[in-house]
C-alpha cells in the first residue's frame, strides 16, 4: 500500500551530510531530534522550521520505538530544482500498518497515544509518505524545503 | 537529564534545563505528584523554556501531570513555552486545554498567587 502527498520522485540529487540514528531507546529520540536540528541549520532553515523538523522527527522516531521496538532514522540534505531541503526517513521492520489511511486519521491510535503523530507530522512537513503493509515493516519518508520567501 | 524541583514557600518550581527523554518526563511526573503530597504544596510551576519540542508525548504527559496535581488539591501553571515550540505544537494539532499557562516564571508565580487566593476565598465562604 502506498500513501503519498508528493509526486516529485525524479530529478532528485543527494548532497551534503547524511546521518543515521539507530532508534532503540527513548534517548535515541532526543538524539535524532538533535541531528535533525544540526543538519537543518546547515541547510539554512529558520529557528521555527528547525523546531518543526525536530517535532516531526520526534513523532516518527517514537512510533518506531512504540510499535516496532527498534529501527532507524536517516536524515539528509536534498536538493531539487535549485532548492534545498531536508529529508527524513524513518524505517523499521516492525509489524507494519495494515490500513494506512486509517492510521493517518487524527485521533486514530492502536496504542495509548492521541493518534496525532502521523497526521500532525504530515501537516508539519511539505512532503510526506508512508510505505507499509501488515508484516512488512514501515517506512515514513518526509521532506521540508527551505522557505525562499523568508 | 533530571529536572530539578525547587521548593519555594507553598509552591514547587520545576525548571526543565534541556531536551528531555520520555523517561525523564515520566520521572518528573512521579516526582511532582509525590512532592506535592509530601510538602502539601498549593501550586506547581513547570518552566519549559529550555524544552526543544512539545510533541505528542510531552503534551500528553504535561496534561496528565496537571490533572494528577489537581487531584492532589493543587494548581499547575506551565510557563515559558517558546514561540516556535507553540507554533509547531498547534500545527501538530495539540493543545494544553484546561491547563494554565504563563509567559515566564514571574507571570507564572503571579497567576498561582491569584489562583490560590481564589481557592482560599471559595473555601472560606
Ligand atoms: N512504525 C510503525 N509501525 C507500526 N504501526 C505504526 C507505526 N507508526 C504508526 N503506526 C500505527 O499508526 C497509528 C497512528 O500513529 P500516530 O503516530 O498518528 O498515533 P499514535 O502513535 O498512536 O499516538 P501519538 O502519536 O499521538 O502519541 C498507531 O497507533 C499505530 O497503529
Ligand atoms: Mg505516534
Amino acid at each position: 500500500m502506498h500513501f503519498s502527498t508528493s509526486g516529485l520522485e525524479s530529478a532528485r540529487r543527494h548532497v551534503g551530510d547524511e546521518v543515521r540514528v539507530l532508534i532503540e531507546a527513548d534517548s535515541d529520540i532526543v538524539l535524532a531530534r538533535e541531528h535533525g536540528r544540526l543538519i537543518g541549520k546547515k541547510i539554512g532553515f529558520s529557528a521555527t522550521d528547525l523546531t518543526i523538523i525536530a517535532t516531526a522527527i520526534s513523532e516518527v522516531a517514537r512510533n518506531i520505538l512504540v510499535f516496532a521496538k527498534s529501527g532507524e532514522i536517516v536524515i539528509r540534505e536534498v536538493s531539487e530544482h535549485g532548492r534545498s531541503g531536508i529529508q527524513i526517513t524513518a524505517r523499521d521492520n516492525g509489524p507494519g500498518i495494515p490500513d494506512i489511511s486509517l492510521a493517518m486519521q487524527e485521533g486514530y491510535s492502536t496504542g495509548k497515544g492521541l493518534g496525532m503523530g502521523l497526521p500532525g507530522s504530515r501537516r508539519l512537513m511539505d512532503e510526506f509518505q508512508v510505505i507499509s503493509s501488515a508484516g512488512n515493516g514501515t517506512i515514513v519518508e518526509m521532506k521540508k524545503w527551505v522557505n525562499q520567501n523568508g | 537529564m533530571e529536572v530539578p524541583i525547587l521548593k519555594q514557600g507553598g509552591y514547587l518550581i520545576a525548571t526543565i534545563q534541556a531536551a528531555l527523554s520520555d523517561a525523564d518526563l515520566i520521572k518528573l511526573q512521579d516526582a511532582l505528584v509525590e512532592q506535592v503530597g509530601k510538602y502539601r504544596s498549593k501550586g506547581v510551576i513547570i518552566d519549559v523554556t529550555a524544552l526543544d519540542v512539545m510533541d505528542s508525548f510531552a503534551t500528553r504527559t504535561l496534561r496528565s501531570i496537571a490533572h494528577m496535581i489537581k487531584l492532589r488539591g493543587a494548581e499547575t501553571v506551565i510557563c515559558g513555552i517558546q514561540p516556535e515550540v507553540a507554533f509547531a505544537m498547534v500545527q501538530l494539532g495539540l493543545t494544553l486545554e484546561g491547563i494554565s499557562t504563563a509567559l515566564d516564571l514571574e507571570e507564572g508565580l503571579a497567576l498561582l498567587n491569584k489562583r490560590t487566593r481564589e481557592r482560599e476565598a471559595a473555601r472560606g465562604r
